[in-house]
């Protein structure tokens, strides 16, 4: 009898954990879904929210931490009205809680991302602090993670905005992307790991022929 | 089977009915009742939440019961946390927010002073600017005079900020004073600075109305900031026209330290074989220059910084004497110069912040003073004799300093210290007759300064602060208070005012005096407005400045200099001054407009009443443009500056009184100066070379430019005083090995 009880007592407790990470799956992936519809600047924003929300609840993830960032940073390299440096701080603040669960070559791609948009608020003047910034979150990721295609992709992307005479241009970008393209293809992310980019990728490689 | 399935259908409803969600909403508002927008708002430990609408409203569901703890947070504000209890009825929490002061949204303190750098929110000018004005010749002084308040005075070296004299100007390495910031003066021909632009990766320049934290100057504080750890370990050659010099920068395995070492040789011959000098040289400039430094990071905050710089040059020149017809004034100088400088910061913890600095400088000048005559003889003439001399000035000048900073509430910081200056100035004068004699100045200069920057809100900020001086020379103290607001009048523009009194000692030129001195005082009364968007910046700034206690002089029977009598003189300087820099309406184009309106009046020296200074124009403009093209690989830069005509004097002694016997005002001044940097490696990316080909031209028309006159002893004849050439070229080749500066080129120029 004693055994059953601790056996009825244990199933309980693993079902309660399963019911646990159900829910936060579940919660990941609504947000997920709603990431492809979300249109205005504050949806972005409210799904930022919610996403840190999940990871401030759970604690030990970093994926809602990661997708908060994403979900700042997308709308920004668009929308002027967002002023970079206060949304980077954000994104950076997110970064930091998400590093401390795991330090990964995705969070340096937020980073990278992140200082290149404070830079591109003014480059002449910006190049030395937040070039150097993205510059190193770039080189950090690819030694976490040399076959990380968001990497490459974000590489590529930024020979590709170059013009032809610094080094730049479509030319460059090409093999980059091409690489790029490659690690995604082979890429089989678990579930609810990033996967965004090999769209993006194609794009941009169709606009290079 | 059926009742199983009827419980689990009721089991289920009434875990429907349990669960059933409760509604939060409300709305989140500041403390004038505004919304505040995209705040977010979390059930603690949950994942329910909501982020405020753009009326402040929020609402969310939660299938949660119980009491817990609202979590309310938006950038810029004071996260607010409300405990509620969520039952089955719908609950409405509204929620007060508090702003946070931060340095990213506070108002700045920029009353009177403009910054150049490039991590700093508010700059006007990056360091860059400073070497790719044209005109400027990489010289920091040449880029800041393109800059409103700064005069466009040809005639000698500094910087002339509204009305005040160049002595007015103080410069500060590190926080601690630089004694010899320009190359020793040549009559009637403008010297540059010593240091190289590439030094400094800040720079503030302040035309009035600064910080407790510097004296000593009456008008304006030059403040640099060095560069610390270079990125990466380098080396330079340089060949130009008029110099060749080669640089190594060794940066450590560990990038925890530094050090570096460059030395060039400038020789004009060549500059002046091509492009004929007004003035008759008899010895062609010439400059050796070495410098040394090492760079320490002492932690992740600290950092101890050394840097040293040793400089010998020559120059003598004759002219045509005004005195004696057919006769030549001659004149030469070799000066040596010396100067250390050695810093270190620290974060100390707890808000606590250090900075100290000392610095040394040894300088040495040799004048000879000559009259000639056709054949080059040396000649002494009755009446003229003084102009048969030599002198031979040392100095040795000591400066340190420390700074402590501490952190208040919130970004409020209060800030005290300590400066001492010693400096020993010698005079060895041998006149015609052979005969010497020698005078020493000595002074020992200690100050104790506070000041606190008080941030009331985002939007107001107070900077006030006193300083307190002590000269052994003049055996006197003073206290100067200095007070600074700003309020920021829109998310992208604010306005500033500033007032302060400010001691100077008398010049050193003047001294020693027979009578006993004090110092002199300027009272400063400063209103600004500035608007700074990504595209724009726009300034205007209006001033009141009083002189008092300025020195009066009459001349010395023994070496016919000028000497301090007493402390009689005074004046003033109101204006207006206007700058507009744009780098986005026109594609590719980066250009700034300044504008400055001078009205002052002094009587000092041996003035014989309040008048317009010679080195003050009611006018002066400057535009200044740069344009990149990326296909050429070019950069193309052009200035324009503009001074309107400033007043010239000969003033006499006539036994009893100083009169003037002649008076006048120059012509308009104009110059438009163009340079080119054409950067061919740009862009090899795997190259570790970088090479810069500068071409510019200073005075490319060719204007006529008369900066004032000559007059002869007895003032009966006058020559215009000129710059040495018409129009100058300069072409240079610059190589830099190791560090890929390419995208440095790219950027600093897209």
């Amino acid at each position: 009898m004693k055994k059953g009880w601790i056996l009825a007592i244990l199933s309980i407790a693993v079902l309660n954990v399963t019911a646990q990470s159900d829910k936060y799956t579940k919660a990941m992936e609504a947000r997920l879904t709603a990431m492809d519809t979300v249109k205005s600047a504050a949806g972005w924003r409210s799904l930022a929210d919610a996403f840190q929300r999940i990871g401030d609840a759970e604690k030990t993830q970093w994926l809602p931490y990661y997708y908060a960032a994403l979900c700042l940073l997308t709308p920004a390299w668009t929308d002027p009205a967002i002023d970079k440096d206060t949304n980077a701080t954000r994104v950076k603040e997110l970064c930091a809680k998400a590093e401390a669960i795991e330090d990964n070559a995705e969070l340096c791609t937020i980073r990278n991302m992140a200082a290149t948009q404070q830079m591109l608020v003014d480059p002449q003047s910006r190049w030395s602090t937040y070039g150097a910034e993205s510059e190193a979150a770039m080189k950090k990721g690819l030694q976490l993670d040399p076959n990380n295609p968001r990497l490459y992709y974000l590489q590529g992307a930024g020979i590709f905005g170059t013009p032809e005479q610094f080094g730049g241009g479509k030319a460059k970008a090409k093999p980059v992307l091409e690489k790029a393209l490659s690690l995604f293809n082979a890429e089989d992310p678990k579930p609810l790991y990033p996967r965004w980019g090999k769209q993006l990728t194609e794009e941009m490689l169709a606009q290079c022929k | 089977m059926k009742r199983l399935f009827m419980l689990v259908v009721l089991f289920l409803g009434i875990s429907d009915v349990v669960n059933a969600q409760a509604i939060v909403s409300g709305r989140v508002r500041d403390k004038k009742g505004k919304p505040v927008a995209g705040a977010s708002i979390t059930l603690k430990d949950t994942y329910d939440g909501a982020t405020a609408d753009s009326t402040g409203s929020y609402h969310f569901s939660t299938d949660e019961k119980g009491k817990f703890v609202l979590v309310t947070t938006a950038s810029g504000y004071k996260p607010v946390e409300s405990n509620i209890e969520i039952a089955d009825t719908p609950v409405v929490m509204d929620i007060d927010m508090k702003e946070e002061i931060s340095e990213l949204k506070a108002v700045l303190i920029t009353a009177g002073s403009f910054e150049a750098g490039d991590k700093k929110r508010v700059t006007v000018l990056s360091s860059i600017d400073v070497a790719t004005t044209a005109g400027a010749n990489a010289d920091v002084t040449g880029a800041l005079k393109t800059l409103p308040g700064a005069q466009q005075v040809g005639e000698s070296e500094g910087l002339f900020v509204r009305g005040g004299t160049a002595a007015e100007t103080k410069t500060f390495i590190d926080g601690t004073l630089v004694n010899n910031f320009f190359y020793s003066s040549v009559p009637n021909i403008a010297q540059r600075g010593r240091f190289s632009p590439f030094l400094f990766k800040g720079t503030v320049f302040s035309t009035g109305g600064y910080s407790a934290l510097y004296g000593q100057a009456l008008s304006s504080a030059l403040i640099l900031e060095s560069i610390d750890l270079p990125e990466q370990s380098s080396s330079d050659f340089g060949i130009s026209v008029l110099s060749v010099s080669a640089g190594h920068q060794h940066l450590a395995k560990n990038k925890k330290s530094s050090w570096g070492l460059s030395y060039s040789y400038a020789n004009l011959w060549l500059a002046f074989k091509a492009i004929r000098q007004r003035p008759e040289y008899t010895r062609i400039p010439d400059f050796h220059t070495a410098d040394a430094n090492f760079r320490i990071k002492t932690s992740s905050t600290g950092i101890i910084k050394y840097y040293g710089y040793f400089s010998a040059n020559k120059v003598g020149i004759r002219n045509p004497s005004l005195d004696t017809l057919g006769y030549k004034d001659a004149f030469s100088i070799s000066n040596f110069n010396m100067y250390h400088n050695l810093s270190y910061r620290e974060l100390l913890g707890n808000g606590w912040k250090l900075n100290t600095g000392l610095s040394f400088t040894a300088n040495r000048d040799h004048i000879d003073g000559n009259l000639l005559d056709e054949q080059n003889k040396e000649q002494t003439i009755q009446g003229l004799e003084y102009k048969n001399f030599n002198v031979l000035l040392p100095g040795s000048y000591f400066n340190a300093r420390v700074v402590v900073d501490k952190r208040l509430k919130g970004i409020s910081v209060v800030r005290f210290g300590t400066e001492y200056n010693h400096s020993h100035d010698k005079a060895d004068y041998t006149l015609y007759t052979g005969d010497q004699f020698s005078n020493s100045i000595v002074e020992n200069m200690s100050a104790f300064f506070a000041e606190t920057d008080v941030y009331l809100t985002n939007d107001l900020a107070m900077k006030a602060g006193g300083r307190f001086e002590h000269s052994s020379l003049l055996k006197k103290s003073n206290i100067a208070p200095r007070i600074s607001l700003a309020y920021k009048t829109g998310k992208k523009s604010q306005a500033s005012v500033a007032y302060g009194i400010f001691y100077q000692n008398p010049e050193n030129k003047y001294l020693p005096a027979p009578a006993v001195l004090t110092f002199s005082k300027a009272t400063h009364y400063i209103a600004q407005y500035q608007k700074v968007t990504d595209k724009v910046t726009l300034r205007m700034e209006v001033f009141y400045k009083k002189y008092e206690d300025l020195i009066k002089t009459n001349v010395s029977t023994i070496n016919n200099q000028q000497v301090a009598i007493n402390n009689n003189g005074f004046g003033d300087a109101k204006g207006l001054e206007l700058f507009w820099r744009d780098k986005k309406t026109f594609k590719d184009l980066d250009y700034w407009i300044s504008y400055s309106y001078l009205d002052t009046k002094r009587d000092f020296t041996n003035f014989p009443f309040a008048i317009q200074p010679s080195f003050a124009a009611k006018h002066t403009a400057s535009l200044v443009m740069k344009k990149f093209v990326t296909a050429w690989k070019t950069g193309f830069n052009m200035s324009y500056t503009y001074a309107s005509g400033r007043p010239y004097y000969n003033i006499i002694f006539d036994g009893t009184d100083y009169k003037f016997s002649d008076r006048g005002e120059t012509k308009d001044y104009h110059n438009v100066s163009f340079s080119v940097n054409y950067l061919p490696g740009l862009f090899k990316k795997d190259s570790k070379r970088f090479t810069v080909l500068v071409l510019s031209v200073n005075n490319i028309f060719g204007i006529d430019q008369v900066y004032g006159y000559n007059y002869s002893y007895n003032g009966y004849r006058k020559s215009a005083i000129v710059p040495p050439s018409r129009t100058f070229v300069f072409l240079g080749l610059f190589m830099s090995i190791g560090i890929d500066r390419t995208e440095d080129a790219i950027n600093n120029n897209l």
